[in-house]
C-alpha cells in the first residue's frame, strides 16, 4: 500500500500537475487573457507592502531558479565542474535557507495584510486567500525540511531527489521508488508543490509566466499601433483582440 | 519627415462654469463599474486646490512624465527599464486609493426600514471598496469645490510658485478658476513608455492612447508614469484602465461624450498633423520654457501643398486633410495662439489645450482706478495672476499667456466697437498682432461656438483596415471580460460572471 501511494503521489501526480500547468496556462492565454494579470493589491493597501512583497518575490525567485537548477541538472554537471556534492548541499542549504527566511516573512506579512485588513480581505476571491495560505505552509514546509538536511550534509538526501526529479524528464518509471524512505516533511513539501503547479492556471498565478523581462529589451519608448493600411499589421481594439485581415488578405 | 494626424482638443476655460455635466455623463458612460467607482476619466477641479489626486501636479512626489538627462537625452522620472522593473513588485511612486478618495455610498435603505424613533433616520456612508462603515468622509472627489475647505490646504497648489501667495487667502483678493481634465493623449506618453507589458499603445490613424486590456497584466507603473495621474487602476479586474477618447464615437465621426454635452460649447475637437519623426527631439528640449514653443514647431500646417503632398503619400486620407484645414483646435492653438498645453514641463506633449480664463481687474477695487495699458486694460492686473497661469500652461513662462489673454481682451474690444459704436477699428487688431477678419473668425469660433465650427471630425477610414464580413454578427464595444466566448456559469479562471452576448441569448 504505501509503495502504491508513493507512486500515485511521484510516479503519476507530478505529470498530472504539469500537464493541468501548460495546458490550462495556455487555454487560459487563448480563451480568457482579460483574467490574465498579478491582481496587485497595493493601489488599496500600501502598508506592509513595500517589506512583505519584496521580501516574498525576490525571496521566492530565488527559490524557484534555486530549486530548479538544484534538481533538474544531471549530477554528472557538477561533478564535471569540480563541484562536490557537500559543497552543493551547504550551498543549497544556506543561499535556499536565506531565500527561503526572506520568502517566509514576507508570505507572512502579506497574508496577515490579507486576513486583517478589511478592505484586502473584502476584495480577496477565495483562490486569493488560498494560494497565499498555500504558500505560506509550502515555504513553512521547505523552512523545516533544513532541519533534516543539517543530518545529510553529505549530500545522500539531495542526490535522492535529483534522482527522482531528473526520473520524471528522462520518464524512469521507477523514479518514485528513489524517494520511498525519504523523510515525509520533504514528501509533503514535494506534493504541496506539485499542488501549486496544479492550481496556477486557475489562480493569479499564471501572472509568473508574464514576467515582462522582454521590457528591457524594447528598443526606444513608445508604441504605436496602426490600422493595417498599406500592408502593415492589422491593429488591436481595446478590449478585445482582433482577427482583421486585410480585404485583399481575405480567402475568396 | 513622418506626417501623421491627430484628433486634438481645447478647452476655452473663459467659459467653463464649472457646472461638471461632463464628468458626469463621462461617468456614467464609462465608469460605472466596480473597480472603476473612484476614478473620473473626466474631472473638474476648482484652482487653486491641489487636485484629484492630492497633490498631482507635485512631481517631486510622485515623479511622473519624463526627466531630461545629461546627456540630453528623455527617460521617465520613474527610472530606467531596468528601475522600473526592480520596482514592480511594490512600487513606491503609486498613489493609494486614498489619494484619490475612497468610494462610498449611503445606506438608504435605513430610511425606509428604520422602526419609528424620536429621531429622525439618516442614511450613514458606507465604503463601496470593503463595504464597512465609514463615521466620517474626509475626502471625496471635488472636496475642494469653489475653494472649499482652508486657504493653508488649497495653497499646495503647485502652480503657486514663484508666486506671493499670502494675499490670495484674504477673501477681498482670493481668486478661482475651473480646471476640466481628462487624459491628454500626448504625443509623447509616458504610461506607454512605463509600461512593462507593452499594453498601452498610440493609434496611428488619429492619436487615441489605449490600454489593452487583454494585453495588460497589471503591473501598475503606467498610473506612476503618467504626470496627469489619468491612468486609473482598477481594484476589481487587475488591469489599468484609462480615457478612451470616446473612440468608438470619434470613428463615426461624433464628438466625445464630455464635448457634446458641454453646457458651456468650452470644447473644441479637430485634426492636427504633426511630424513623428521630431517628436522625441521636440520633448528633449533643454529649456523647461521652450517646450510650448517646441511642441508648436512640430505641428504642420495643413494649408501647405507640400505637407499636403507628403501627408497624401504618409496615408493620411483627403477627408482627414481637409478636416485638418478646417480644424478649431489648428486655429486657436497654432493660429490665434490663444491656447496652451497642461503642463509642458511634464515633456509629455500633451494634445488637450487650454485657452486662458479672464478675471476681473484686481487693482481696480485696490487703487479706485484700473490698470491701462492704452486702451485695453494690462492682463497682468488681472485677478488671476498671470504668473499662476503660466506656471500651469507654459512651464512659468508669462509672455505667451499674456499676448493669449491680450488677444482675447482685444476681441471683446473689438467686438464692441463694432456692435455698440458701430465702429472698424483695426488698431485693437493690429495692436495683438492679428487683423480685424481674424478677430471677427475668433468671435464666431470663441463666442459663438457652433456645433459645427466646435466639433470637426472625419470620420475613420475603416474600409481600408478592416473586412465587414468577418466582423459579422461579432460583439461589438463591451467593458471587461464582455466578448470572451468562453463564458459560463461558474467560471474556472475566476473572473466575474457576465451577462452573455446578446447574440447568444437570441
Amino acid at each position: 500500500m504505501r509503495e502504491v501511494v508513493n507512486y500515485l503521489l511521484f510516479g503519476w501526480y507530478p505529470y498530472v500537475c504539469i500537464t493541468v500547468l501548460i495546458l490550462g496556462s495556455i487555454i487560459r492565454f487563448d480563451r480568457e487573457q482579460y483574467s490574465w494579470r498579478a491582481k496587485s493589491s497595493q493601489f488599496l493597501r500600501r502598508r506592509q507592502m513595500m517589506w512583505g512583497s519584496n521580501l516574498f518575490h525576490v525571496g521566492i525567485l530565488v527559490l524557484l531558479v534555486g530549486h530548479f537548477i538544484g534538481l533538474l541538472t544531471p549530477i554528472g554537471v557538477f561533478d564535471g565542474l569540480g563541484v562536490t556534492h557537500d559543497f552543493k548541499q551547504i550551498m543549497a542549504l544556506v543561499v535556499g535557507g536565506i531565500a527561503g527566511v526572506m520568502a517566509f516573512i514576507g508570505c507572512t506579512l502579506l497574508l496577515h495584510r490579507r486576513l486583517i485588513d478589511p478592505r484586502i480581505r473584502k476584495t480577496s476571491s477565495w483562490a486569493d486567500l488560498a494560494v497565499l495560505a498555500l504558500l505560506w505552509v509550502q515555504i513553512g514546509l521547505g523552512l523545516m525540511t533544513t532541519v533534516w538536511t543539517i543530518d545529510h550534509l553529505d549530500g545522500t538526501e539531495m542526490l535522492k531527489f535529483m534522482g527522482w526529479a531528473q526520473g520524471l524528464y528522462s520518464l524512469n518509471p521507477r523514479a518514485a521508488d528513489l524517494i520511498l524512505d525519504a523523510y515525509f516533511i520533504y514528501k509533503l513539501h514535494i506534493v504541496l508543490g506539485l499542488t501549486l503547479f496544479l492550481i496556477t492556471p486557475f489562480t493569479r498565478l499564471v501572472h509568473i509566466w508574464s514576467a515582462p523581462i522582454w521590457y528591457l529589451g524594447r528598443s526606444g519608448y513608445q508604441i504605436v499601433r496602426s490600422t493595417g493600411r498599406r500592408g502593415q499589421p492589422a491593429a488591436e481594439s481595446q478590449g478585445r483582440p482582433s482577427t482583421r485581415t486585410t480585404p485583399a488578405e481575405y480567402p475568396r | 519627415m513622418k506626417i501623421r494626424a491627430q484628433i486634438a482638443m481645447v478647452l476655452n476655460l473663459d467659459k467653463c462654469i464649472g457646472c461638471h455635466t461632463c464628468s458626469v455623463t463621462c461617468k456614467n458612460v464609462w465608469t460605472s463599474r466596480e473597480g472603476m467607482e473612484y476614478a473620473w476619466f473626466n474631472n473638474v477641479e476648482t484652482k487653486p486646490g491641489i487636485g484629484y489626486p492630492k497633490d498631482w501636479e507635485n512631481q517631486k512626489r510622485w515623479n511622473g512624465g519624463w526627466k531630461r538627462k545629461k546627456n540630453g537625452k528623455i527617460e521617465p522620472r520613474i527610472g530606467s527599464k531596468w528601475r522600473v522593473l526592480a520596482n514592480i513588485f511594490a512600487n513606491p511612486d503609486l498613489p493609494e486609493i486614498d489619494d484619490y478618495y475612497e468610494p462610498f455610498t449611503f445606506d438608504y435603505e435605513h430610511l425606509q426600514k428604520s422602526p419609528e424613533m424620536t429621531a429622525m433616520p439618516t442614511a450613514r456612508p458606507r465604503s463601496l471598496v470593503s463595504g464597512e462603515r465609514i463615521e466620517k468622509i474626509e475626502w471625496g472627489p471635488n472636496w475642494e469645490e469653489i475653494l472649499g475647505g482652508e486657504f493653508a490646504k488649497r495653497s499646495q497648489d503647485y502652480n503657486f510658485e514663484g508666486v506671493q501667495k499670502e494675499m490670495y487667502g484674504e477673501f477681498e483678493n482670493t481668486f478661482m478658476m475651473y480646471l476640466p481634465r481628462l487624459c491628454e493623449h500626448c504625443l509623447n506618453p509616458t504610461c506607454v513608455a512605463a509600461c512593462p507589458s507593452g499594453a498601452i499603445y498610440k493609434r496611428e490613424e488619429d492619436g487615441i492612447v489605449l490600454i489593452d486590456q487583454d494585453k495588460c497584466r497589471g503591473w501598475r507603473m503606467c498610473v506612476s508614469g503618467c504626470p496627469y495621474k489619468k491612468i486609473y487602476y482598477n481594484w476589481s479586474s487587475g488591469k489599468s484602465e484609462k480615457c478612451i477618447f470616446c473612440y468608438p464615437r470619434i470613428e463615426a465621426g461624433q464628438p466625445t461624450v464630455c464635448s457634446e454635452t458641454c453646457v458651456g460649447r468650452i470644447r473644441y475637437l479637430g485634426v492636427v498633423l504633426y511630424d513623428a519623426d521630431r517628436i522625441e527631439e521636440a520633448a528633449s528640449t533643454p529649456d523647461e520654457q521652450d517646450l510650448y514653443e517646441a511642441q508648436l514647431g512640430i505641428f504642420l500646417n495643413p494649408h501647405d501643398p507640400a505637407i499636403i503632398e507628403q501627408a497624401r503619400r504618409d496615408g493620411i486620407a483627403d477627408s482627414w486633410l481637409e478636416g485638418a484645414r478646417r480644424s478649431p483646435v489648428y486655429k486657436m492653438a497654432i493660429e490665434w495662439k490663444v491656447a496652451f498645453p497642461l503642463h509642458p514641463e511634464y515633456r509629455t506633449l500633451p494634445m488637450v489645450w487650454y485657452v486662458p480664463p479672464l478675471s476681473p481687474i484686481q487693482s481696480a477695487a485696490a487703487a479706485g482706478k484700473i490698470g491701462h495699458d492704452g486702451e485695453m486694460p494690462d492682463v497682468r492686473s488681472l485677478r488671476i495672476p498671470l504668473r499662476y497661469l503660466a506656471n500651469l500652461l507654459t512651464a512659468g513662462k508669462e509672455e505667451p499667456v499674456a499676448l493669449g489673454l491680450e488677444r482675447m481682451l482685444a476681441m471683446r474690444a473689438y467686438m464692441r466697437a463694432k456692435t455698440v459704436d458701430g465702429l472698424i477699428d483695426e488698431k485693437i487688431a493690429q495692436r495683438v498682432g492679428l487683423t480685424g477678419a481674424a478677430i471677427e473668425d475668433m468671435y464666431k469660433y470663441m463666442a459663438i461656438a457652433n456645433y459645427e465650427d466646435r466639433f470637426v471630425i472625419p470620420t475613420a477610414h475603416r474600409e481600408t483596415s478592416e473586412d465587414a464580413l468577418e466582423l459579422r454578427g461579432s460583439c461589438g464595444f463591451s467593458f471587461g471580460n464582455g466578448c470572451a466566448t468562453g463564458n459560463t456559469e461558474t467560471n474556472l479562471f475566476g473572473s466575474n460572471k457576465r451577462a452573455r452576448n446578446p447574440m447568444e441569448i437570441v
